[in-house]
């Protein structure tokens, strides 16, 4: 169960293997953890995680074989992931991957491809399991979404819109769940040191995954519907976000 | 398909709701029926627990508030038989007019008497009448082996495993209660106001004997040398000598009435370290540096909080819980560095509430043992408070002393077992009526009071795939 300070018990975590999702598991294993699923493409990507929650002794690790894209697995997955932990307090879909703007590299398969990756799938998983919470009677979806979704800009625009929709998903999900129980977070890093973004320029704001986790766990502590992190994004991309186009297109970030 | 999954309901801290299929039975006879379902079931009375102990998420919650009838108290005895939905409140309207107090109250009326017996409540008399549980004679309990009846004298560990067992015993249909006879429907009041801590807990310690009512009310917020300042109340039941000729013509008349209610919920808590601070300065000014004798009504003197309704609502969508622990004596430090830590913490605190507990009942889950308790209700959200309460629940179980299941939402469940040592044999008694686990609740899910001991540490890594 969830406690009145906003804490898990037991999780579900989709990507299992990022940055993220480790940082926020080892966060949350100071508090209430106690039982965990790991789901990700392959059982190597999730090794270290489970390492992670060994060393911080939470009673009951899982691991999983998913892929998010198989959206036709995804109803049978949430069912069995509330067979193998009981009950399930907290959902991380935290699925993702960064892809490319390079026009010179894009073509209709990729794009499609990082849409389904970092859109339907998710948002296919999100619904499977908002399904699970509902019947529970409670529980949370947390979702990874990112600044780049808040105001798409060229640099990733792809990556980006992906995420506009997700984060779009979940915050019309979260609405459309009030009064059931099931609550919804949407969480938007800034740029974020992790595997993922290895190679490219970090930002001026950026942070690393232990910052996530951290306000994350504000989040929920808080009950907030939207983290930012770090925090003080949230009023300048509120600014940019009424920026010009002709503007827009010209900030460096 | 995402489908409809009743009503949400939440504890009167208001912070960790949950949905369930609500069922409002009319008559005890369907309490019974209701409960040889599959489950997961559970009682719910008038939802005043602060935590999720009156929650069954994705179960069927039983509300019992229908199921309220009163028998005529039988006068020579000082006895009534109530139905379980039945609240204080009702209770009192009917047995004050006719010279009869409850035996127990807690700082509310609008509790059920089921709930009352499921949290076994204490109230301002603990030091000297003990727990609610103490004065009822027998009960029954609609349970999924059937209707059982109990009472200290027969099946006596049915009847302990129900007081203060959380619900988790099955459904408590009705109970025969000894009631206290009472002149007047006033309360003789003396109030106090003291500096600090220590003379607080020294100036308790010598006037509880002398009085059958006796509470402090603490200052959250004062720090350093004015660290606890408080203001005392010990009271008595007035008799009727002791009322002046114009209340002399109808002294047992008790109408309590509702002052205001809380219209909405603000969008941020209006209970805040610098209301509170007003607040708390306020309260410790206007009570007198020493009054005697005053009359109080028993709504003034017992529910104060009862004038104003869902005040609940005031801290704002967020919610709030309290923090409600006993230490044995000779652990007032511990006292002390809950106040201290928490002031610090700017966890502040509207009414924090300061009592000497009297010899612990048979309860097996029953709270009050002998001791100090201290309840502060704190607003939730604030930054480090979750681990803050943490390092408390430690030292109190280091102390030999436990948080209050009634008001928790969040204590670890490793710590739980050290603080109720019982647990185990609670259990047993448990399993004897409810076999398969049908009765649960956010709580007992939580807690895993139904389950084995949880142990910190453990890496047996049941059903492990790796």
């Amino acid at each position: 169960m969830n406690d009145v300070t906003g804490m898990p018990q037991n999780v579900v975590v989709l990507g299992g293997g990022s940055d993220i999702s480790r940082a926020l598991l080892r966060a949350l294993a100071g508090r209430r953890l106690s039982s965990v699923l790991l789901a990700g493409r392959t059982v190597e990507s999730l090794e270290g995680a489970v390492k992670d929650l060994h060393a911080l002794r939470v009673e009951k690790v899982e691991v999983a074989v998913l892929d998010v894209t198989d959206v036709g697995a995804l109803e049978k997955f949430a069912d069995l992931a509330a067979e193998r932990l009981g009950t399930i307090d907290l959902v991380l879909v935290a699925a993702g991957v960064l892809g490319t703007a390079e026009l010179s590299a894009l073509d209709a398969p990729l794009v499609a491809s990082l849409a389904t990756t970092n859109f339907t799938g998710p948002a296919a998983a999100m619904t499977a399991f908002a399904r699970v919470l509902c019947a529970q009677g409670h529980g949370r979806i947390v979702v990874l979404s990112s600044v780049a979704g808040y105001r798409v800009r060229a640099a990733n625009f792809v990556y980006g819109a992906t995420k506009a929709g997700l984060d779009g998903f979940a915050l019309g999900l979260g609405d459309a769940l009030v009064g059931s129980g099931v609550k919804v977070m949407v969480v938007r890093p800034g740029y974020v040191r992790t595997k993922m973004t290895e190679g490219r320029k970090a930002t001026a704001f950026a942070v690393d995954a232990s910052d996530v986790a951290d306000a994350v766990v504000r989040g929920l502590e808080k009950d907030a519907e939207v983290v930012w992190a770090p925090s003080w994004l949230c009023y300048v991309f509120g600014l940019l976000r009424l920026a010009p186009r002709s503007l827009w297109r010209r900030i460096p970030v | 398909m995402i489908a409809d999954n009743g009503r949400l309901l939440a504890g009167w801290g208001r912070a960790c709701p949950s949905a369930a299929w609500v069922v409002a039975p009319e008559k005890a006879e369907d309490l019974n029926a209701l409960v040889s379902g599959p489950g997961p079931f559970l009682a719910r009375g008038l939802g005043r627990s602060y935590g999720d102990a009156a929650q069954c998420a994705g179960g069927t919650v039983i509300d019992c508030t229908a199921v309220n009838g009163i028998d005529e108290p039988d006068s020579i005895a000082s006895r009534v038989r109530v139905q379980a939905g039945c609240s204080l409140d009702a209770l009192l309207r009917a047995i004050v007019p006719k010279g009869f107090f409850v035996p127990v109250t807690p700082g509310t009326r609008y509790v059920t008497v089921g709930g009352a017996i499921a949290s076994d409540v204490h109230g301002k008399n603990h030091h000297r009448d003990g727990t609610i549980t103490a004065h009822v004679e027998r009960l029954a309990l609609a349970t999924p082996t059937g209707t059982l009846e109990c009472g200290p004298n027969g099946d006596p560990d049915l009847f302990w495993a129900t007081a203060g067992g959380m619900g988790l015993t099955g459904v408590i249909t009705d109970a025969t209660l000894r009631l206290v006879p009472i002149e007047t429907s006033k309360m003789l009041v003396d109030t106090e106001r003291v500096p600090d801590l220590d003379a607080c807990m020294a100036r308790m310690a010598e006037t509880d004997a002398d009085h059958r009512y006796s509470v402090a009310w603490v200052d959250s917020l004062s720090k350093g040398r004015h660290l606890g300042r408080s203001v005392i109340t010990v009271g008595d039941h007035a008799t009727a000598a002791d009322l002046p000729g114009k209340l002399a013509g109808d002294p047992l008349k008790f109408n309590p009435r509702q002052l205001l209610a809380v219209p909405l919920t603000p969008p941020v808590s209006l209970l805040n370290p610098l209301t509170l601070a007003a607040f708390n300065e306020a309260w410790y000014r206007r009570a007198p540096k020493r009054r005697t004798g005053e009359l109080q009504s028993i709504a003034t003197f017992f529910h104060p909080l009862d004038g104003v309704g869902n005040w609940n609502a005031l801290y704002g969508p967020r919610g709030f819980t309290q923090y409600q622990f006993v230490v044995p004596f000779g652990c007032e430090d511990v006292v002390r560095r809950v106040l201290e830590r928490l002031s610090s913490a700017r966890a502040a605190s509207f009414l924090v509430v300061l009592k000497r507990f009297g010899a612990a009942g048979a309860g097996h889950l029953s709270f009050p043992s002998e001791g100090w308790t201290l309840a502060l209700d704190i607003p939730l959200g604030i930054n480090g408070l979750a681990v803050v309460l943490d390092e408390l629940d430690e030292i109190v179980a280091n102390s030999g002393g436990r948080v209050y299941l009634t008001k928790d939402g969040r204590v670890r469940p490793e710590i739980l077992h050290a603080m109720y040592p019982r647990l185990g044999e609670w259990n047993e008694v448990r399993q004897r009526v409810d076999p398969n686990g049908v009765l649960s609740s956010d709580l007992s899910r939580r807690l895993r009071l139904t389950g084995p001991c949880p142990r910190s540490g453990d890496r047996s890594d049941r059903g492990s795939t790796r």
